[in-house]
């Protein structure tokens, strides 16, 4: 079995996989179950200053498939409404019972210098291998000027990690907020600042659905509803684009990365390691199953890590990192097409009927003599955009099979239609 | 005089049954319980929505079997009822009866993906359950009055099919009807354990709804009604009379006591409450190889039977059963006998059984006797040995092959006359064929009418 174990902000790891801020990480009970399922730490639910918040009733809204299977879940939870003591002492006894487990302190605080400081420090004292700054949480604590209220000012961000950076000599996380219009702007004030790694994403800013019925936005508070932060694999392409941007942008692709949005299984945690993240989080799939889904993960990732050959973590970080390019860099004259095998064909037609549809009518469907449907593409009609690939029920049914070509690569800024080019010329 | 009598069916008599029993099952509940809410989402999500879809292409009704279950797996089952009920308006019936094993499921190309197809008859069950438990107006609206009217000869799947796309299309119908219930085969034909808690009358009664269509029961063609006068009283006729006689096995003893149709049977039970008051022998044998045989045999069984012997003159692959069917009776307990052919009925004051001769295929694939015989004893024998028209009824209409001859527009030789369901040669002789039969009928009249 491939050695999982992994650094991040000079924290040592037993394994790349931490419990998220939220619920499932509020208290002791908690905690210590997800450390004897086999989670390498946790990352506290966000601890404020006294007196506590008070939450309401009805928390979570849904977005489920036609199978009631969640994509993602919005909640309008705030922080930890347990008093500053209960939690540091219970994160004192964790520390000391589980010696060997991460466990990193979240906080949040309003926007003044000495608030950030003091509770930076009391959370430190508890023992904790780190701080993580909550500037992201979109609903309920940034109508009070914390959490995305924060995170949305560049300036504030570099302030926040700077204040305390200096109250304390422990790693400092900064976790960002996805809802601005450019994540690499509060990363590199997260740097500025001098943070040691960035955490992201946060919660995506989101109505999830109405009650049809009684015409209110869930989840419902009384006959009435608010915004909530989006989670659960649903945001999870939403997430892995943000942290790639970090990893390949010059200016910010020093930060480490806790990788955080909708990371369900394996596959998705060595996508978001492979686009930049030293280690991830996990919150949303623990609430959907419980904390035995870090079975999976550690195994499938050790599973698959022995298959390619790899022997520790760090030989795929952000191993994908240098393929991820502009839009401008794209070679223009690779083509690729769609190739339907016919022997692991069902006869479905959703290729045909999406391509006839929606896109080149590059599929026809023919009868056969025998009997049945022969569905075959025609390569002229073919611009390789793998809708049908996608659509296929069957896998390894249709295959996107490249074309060869003796053409040079070539790219937008280098064709001959382009106007621009045109126009230097 | 027959001595047969009603059974005591134990629980633990009736539990061996067969596949969705229950404790609660008396041998006439549902052999396939409707399906919950759960399991209705959980099966409409397994169709892969498929363009063209070759269940659709399967169905004689072509139901939009896709776009249904889909609207089911979106929380709309009675949109997904609705769409189900315009092309098949007797859709209930069809999730119940048809054998769905060899139509719409055969083609499912879930078939192919891992070998278990999409359960439409289950699903298609469960939008038209949905929407006919609730207290809504009929969901089709007729057609401006054409002011003709239309007469019906026969309240079964196909002539109410056509009563009710003709009242659609704005034609006023009267159905005649020979029995004092409509319905017919699904009234009269089917297994009980297939058509529980009345479904045959409420589906009638919710195909009324339309408005428009009167039916006039006891009305016999041939005997109270004639083909003359209604083509003389009204604008058109269909005549949907199904096969209203039996075949024989001409054997000495065939009007024995105890020794009866298939048919008459299921019939009799049918009209039995409650069930369990329905006699049956203690050794019945069933002769026949096609769904009313296994229909016959299971509810024999079922109703308390110690032994059904179903007998079938060739193999298994030769049944018109259907493979589930026949798999039926084998979990009910049916000991199944291929390959003999009934020689005599043995009767000593009482019926004592029948002797069968053993039968193969000669060189050149003629089904031949082998000289070799056996005796099964049996107090009740029932007759599955197929159905026929009753030709005396129909005078003034070409019959060939032992059906009314129409032409594609559904027309028989006698102009302005219609007929379709199992008296015609279409396809198969299914309640959902019959369904087909009628609408189309129904559409062709309509036309008739507009250029007559």
């Amino acid at each position: 079995m491939a050695d999982l174990s992994c650094k991040i902000a000079g924290i040592d790891s037993l394994n790349p996989f931490w419990l998220a801020s939220a619920p499932p990480t509020d208290k002791k009970y908690n905690v210590v179950r997800a450390f004897e399922a086999g989670w390498g730490g946790v990352v506290w639910k966000t601890l404020g200053i006294d007196p506590p918040v008070v939450n309401v009733s009805s928390r979570y809204g849904a977005h489920h498939d036609q199978n009631r299977r969640l994509l993602g879940i919005n909640n309008i939870e705030l922080i930890s409404d347990r008093p500053l003591e209960t939690n540091l002492q219970e994160i004192r006894e964790c520390r000391v019972e589980y010696p060997d487990h991460v466990i990193i302190g979240s906080m949040m605080a309003p926007i003044e210098e000495r608030a950030w400081k003091d509770l930076a420090q009391q959370i430190a004292e508890s023992g904790v291998h780190g701080l993580e700054l909550n500037l992201g949480c979109p609903h309920g604590m940034c109508e009070r000027g914390m959490g995305s209220a924060i995170g949305q000012v560049p300036e504030m961000v570099e302030q926040v990690t700077r204040w305390v950076k200096d109250a304390v000599d422990i790693p400092v996380f900064t976790k960002l907020t996805p809802n601005i219009t450019n994540i690499l702007w509060s990363a590199e004030a997260a740097l500025k600042g001098g943070a040691d790694a960035v955490s992201l994403i946060n919660t995506v800013n989101s109505i999830i659905s109405v009650d049809i019925d009684n015409m209110v936005p869930e989840p419902v508070v009384d006959g009435k509803g608010t915004h909530g932060g989006y989670c659960g694999s649903a945001v999870k392409p939403i997430a892995l684009n943000m942290v790639a941007e970090i990893a390949r942008t010059p200016e910010t692709r020093d930060l480490e990365i806790s990788g955080i949005g909708g990371i369900t299984t394996w596959k998705d945690a060595v996508e978001f390691m492979s686009l930049g993240s030293n280690a991830v989080q996990v919150c949303t799939a623990a609430m959907i199953y419980g904390f035995r889904v870090v079975d999976d993960l550690i195994d499938g990732m050790s599973q698959w890590m022995d298959d390619k050959g790899y022997t520790s973590v760090e030989q795929f970080t952000r191993a994908a990192v240098p393929q991820v390019s502009d839009w401008n860099e794209l070679n223009m004259n690779f083509d690729t097409k769609a190739v339907i095998n016919p022997d692991n064909c069902i006869e479905c037609g959703r290729c045909h009927i999406a391509c006839e549809d929606t896109s080149h009518q590059a599929i026809t469907m023919t009868d056969k003599p025998e009997g049945g449907r022969l569905f075959e593409v025609v390569d002229e009609e073919c611009v390789g955009c793998n809708l049908c690939y996608h659509i296929c029920p069957v896998p390894d049914c249709i295959t996107m099979e490249p074309v060869k070509t003796d053409k040079p690569p070539m790219t937008w800024p280098e064709h001959p239609l382009n106007p621009m080019r045109m126009a230097a010329e | 005089m027959t001595t047969l009598q009603a059974k005591q069916v134990s629980k633990s008599g009736a539990v061996h049954g067969g596949a969705g029993h229950n404790d609660a099952d008396d041998g006439f509940s549902d052999l396939h319980p409707a399906y919950s809410t759960l399991q209705a989402m959980a099966e409409s999500n397994r169709c892969l929505y498929c363009y063209d879809a070759p269940c659709v292409t399967a169905c004689p009704t072509s139901i939009d079997i896709p776009g249904f279950i889909r609207k089911i797996s979106t929380g709309n089952p009675d949109g997904a009822a609705k769409t189900i009920l315009s092309a098949n308006i007797m859709g209930g019936t069809c999730a119940r009866a048809c054998p769905t094993e060899v139509l719409c499921e055969e083609a499912c190309v879930r078939n192919v993906a891992e070998d278990t197809a999409v359960e439409i008859g289950s699903l298609q069950r469960f939008a038209v359950d949905h929407l006919m438990a609730r207290d809504l107006p009929h969901p089709f609206k007729r057609a401006p009055k054409t002011g003709k009217t239309i007469a019906v000869v026969g309240a079964g799947p196909a002539g109410l099919s056509c009563a009710h796309r003709a009242a659609m299309l704005g034609h006023d119908v009267v159905v005649f009807e020979a029995k004092p219930k409509p319905g017919g085969l699904n009234e009269y034909g089917l297994a009980a354990y297939k058509m529980t808690e009345d479904f045959a009358q409420r589906e009638v009664e919710f195909l009324m709804g339309i408005g428009g269509i009167e039916i006039e029961y006891n009305k016999a063609l041939g005997k109270d009604i004639n083909l003359a006068d209604l083509k003389a009283k009204y604008d058109a006729v269909f005549v949907g009379v199904g096969l209203g006689a039996t075949n024989d096995l001409g054997l000495k003893g065939e009007d024995f006591p105890g020794v009866d149709d298939a048919i008459s049977f299921i019939e009799k039970l049918r009209q039995t409450e409650p069930k369990s008051d329905m006699p049956v022998g203690d050794k019945v044998i069933v002769i026949g190889g096609g769904n009313t045989a296994i229909d016959a045999a299971v509810q024999a069984k079922r109703l308390g039977a110690e032994e059904v012997t179903l007998v079938y003159r060739r193999g298994p692959e030769n049944m018109s059963a259907t493979e589930f069917e026949q798999d039926l009776a084998k979990t009910n307990g049916v000991v199944v006998r291929y390959w003999a052919k009934p020689v005599a009925i043995k009767a000593n004051g009482k019926l004592m059984g029948m002797e069968f001769e053993k039968t193969e295929l000669d060189a050149s694939g003629k089904l031949v006797g082998t000289g070799e015989t056996f005796d099964v004893q049996a107090d009740q024998i029932l007759k599955a040995i197929g159905q026929k028209i009753k030709t005396d009824d129909l005078a003034g209409m070409e019959i060939t092959g032992g059906k009314i001859v129409v032409d594609e527009t559904y027309q028989t030789t006698a102009p302005g006359v219609f007929a379709g369901g199992d008296c015609i040669k279409s396809g198969e002789d299914l309640t959902v064929q019959s369904v087909e039969d009628g609408k189309q009928a129904a559409i062709a009249i309509d036309a008739f009418l507009k250029t007559a």
